[in-house]
């Protein structure tokens, strides 16, 4: 009884009776909340650009402005029945960093500012954080060999 | 009596004088809504963190069951109880002020069954005159402990459950009541190598076989010996896979078996994925549910069988296995 050889015929039986989502259905929803999100910013962009704004400036605003919904929308018990719906849709863009900062921003705020809130608002966004600064400086230093040896050239 | 290699007999049967079912909203929209003693609407239950709103929860089931079963409190010798959350807190605090010796236990969502199991024996030994059993899970409270802060955007997996807010609780007595215990089976640890903390029901579904055929064997009967064989919190994907398992051992409980986490939401409607999980699952489910069928004499012997899933964040995080447990408790009518 409980083999290694039972326990591989179990696991690869849990396989096939293990139902899943639609992945088809799931990535054709995620493209249309991420396309209509990246519509919203894009008419953001141009309203701003209409107000005379510098290209970058209004580019910052358009971050200000998706950012501040999701955490609003997050706050108000909205933004994970959009998530259910949208998945990567709304997980990927600026919306999903902003939720998985301010959700744990809200859970631990019964346990103080400090080791609450402190020690806990990166607890779903810090590995986003650590592991793309280093992926950039990864990439920076590759970029510079690159350079220096000539094979790409500068700015 | 002992019987075969994990079970009693008990000669002195522990009767089931009263049992109470406190829940939530979600779990009181639910199929077995009107059964339940008392629905909350408020997910905090009247309190300020979640932790507290299930040591309410208790707090409530322990008065409720002690008014149901009209004993009086301080007669009530040992408490057995235990929650999910990390070093049973909702349980210490939550049962701070009913001033009753405790024996805090954990057996993740196995818990009731445990406690039920060890309730019996001391009163069996003639250690008590009353005991009281109980267990409480609230959905986030173990989202926090467990998964993801509760306003984190996610997509569930079709296998995972949803943690049933909700505690029961209930009361053992020498005579009277409702039910009686008359044997136990007590599970071992069992791990077949799942490990994805989102499909519970195929982690705990062997440690369920496992307790329910050594059941049989040590009681030496069939499978229709039994009106319901009812596993705790198995879902979706562990019903089949408990029942495939024992059809393997050449046990068939197709049409005995009923999971508590697949009867407490409406699958279609309240979007709960695989189905209901938690301590509470199995307790609000039996106190509210089993409890009375066996009380009408509709169901006359019933394996109630809590299935648990013993894992941590810690031991996830570090790649081990997803082990079950589950422990079996034979419940009868007393008309019997």
């Amino acid at each position: 009884m409980n083999t290694e050889q039972q326990k591989k015929i179990y696991q690869q039986y849990i396989k096939e009776v293990t139902p899943s989502h639609n992945i088809w259905m799931n990535m054709l929803k995620a493209f249309f909340v991420g396309g209509l999100i990246c519509l919203i910013g894009q008419i953001l962009m141009h309203w701003f650009l209409s107000m005379n704004m510098s290209k970058e400036e209004a580019g910052s605003w358009v971050s200000v402005c998706l950012i501040g919904a999701s955490i609003l929308l997050t706050s108000f018990h909205l933004f994970g029945s959009i998530a259910k719906f949208g998945g990567a849709g709304v997980l990927v863009p600026i919306t999903g960093f902003a939720n998985s900062v301010a959700a744990p921003a809200i859970e631990y705020k019964k346990e103080g500012q400090v080791f609450g809130i402190g020690v806990n608002i990166f607890t779903i966004s810090g590995p986003v954080i650590l592991y793309g600064i280093f992926s950039s400086w990864v990439l920076g230093i590759l970029y510079y060999v690159l350079q220096m040896t000539g094979i790409m050239g500068g700015m | 009596m002992k019987k075969g290699t994990a079970s009693i007999a008990f000669k002195q049967q522990p009767c089931i004088l009263g049992a109470a079912s406190v829940v939530g909203s979600k779990e009181g929209e639910g199929p077995l809504g009107k059964l339940f003693d008392q629905i909350e609407q408020d997910d905090k239950f009247g309190k300020n963190t979640w932790e507290e709103a299930e040591s309410e929860l208790q707090k409530r089931a322990a008065q409720l069951a002690i008014q149901k079963a009209a004993v009086p409190k301080p007669a009530i010798r040992y408490l057995f109880a235990g929650d999910l959350l990390g070093q049973s807190i909702a349980t210490s605090f939550g049962l701070l002020e009913m001033n009753i010796p405790l024996f805090g236990l954990y057996g993740a969502c196995s818990t009731m069954g445990e406690s039920l199991s060890l309730g019996s024996i001391v009163m069996s030994a003639g250690y008590a005159d009353y005991v009281m059993c109980l267990t409480s899970s609230h959905f986030a409270s173990a989202e926090k402990e467990f998964r993801f802060p509760l306003e984190y955007g996610n997509q569930r997996p079709a296998s995972a459950t949803w943690t049933v807010t909700g505690s029961g609780a209930v009361i053992l007595g020498k005579e009277g009541g409702i039910a009686k215990i008359s044997g136990i089976t007590t599970g071992k640890i069992v791990d077949y190598g799942i490990r994805d903390s989102q499909n519970m029901g195929a982690a705990m579904a062997p440690a369920a076989a496992d307790t329910i055929a050594q059941n049989l064997k040590d009681f030496q009967i069939k499978p229709c010996e039994y009106d319901k064989i009812i596993t705790g919190d198995l879902g979706k994907v562990g019903k089949t896979a408990v029942i495939d398992l024992l059809r393997e051992q050449g046990y068939d409980i197709e049409k005995q078996h009923m999971d508590c986490g697949l009867e407490i939401y409406n699958e279609q409607q309240q979007n709960a994925e695989a189905g209901g999980s938690g301590c509470g699952c199995a307790a609000v489910t039996l106190c509210s549910y089993v409890l009375r069928m066996v009380e009408e004499g509709k169901w006359k012997k019933v394996l109630f069988v809590p299935t648990g899933a013993l894992l941590s964040k810690t031991s996830f995080n570090e790649g081990q296995t997803i082990p079950g447990i589950a422990h079996a408790v034979v419940i009868e009518g007393k008309n019997v």
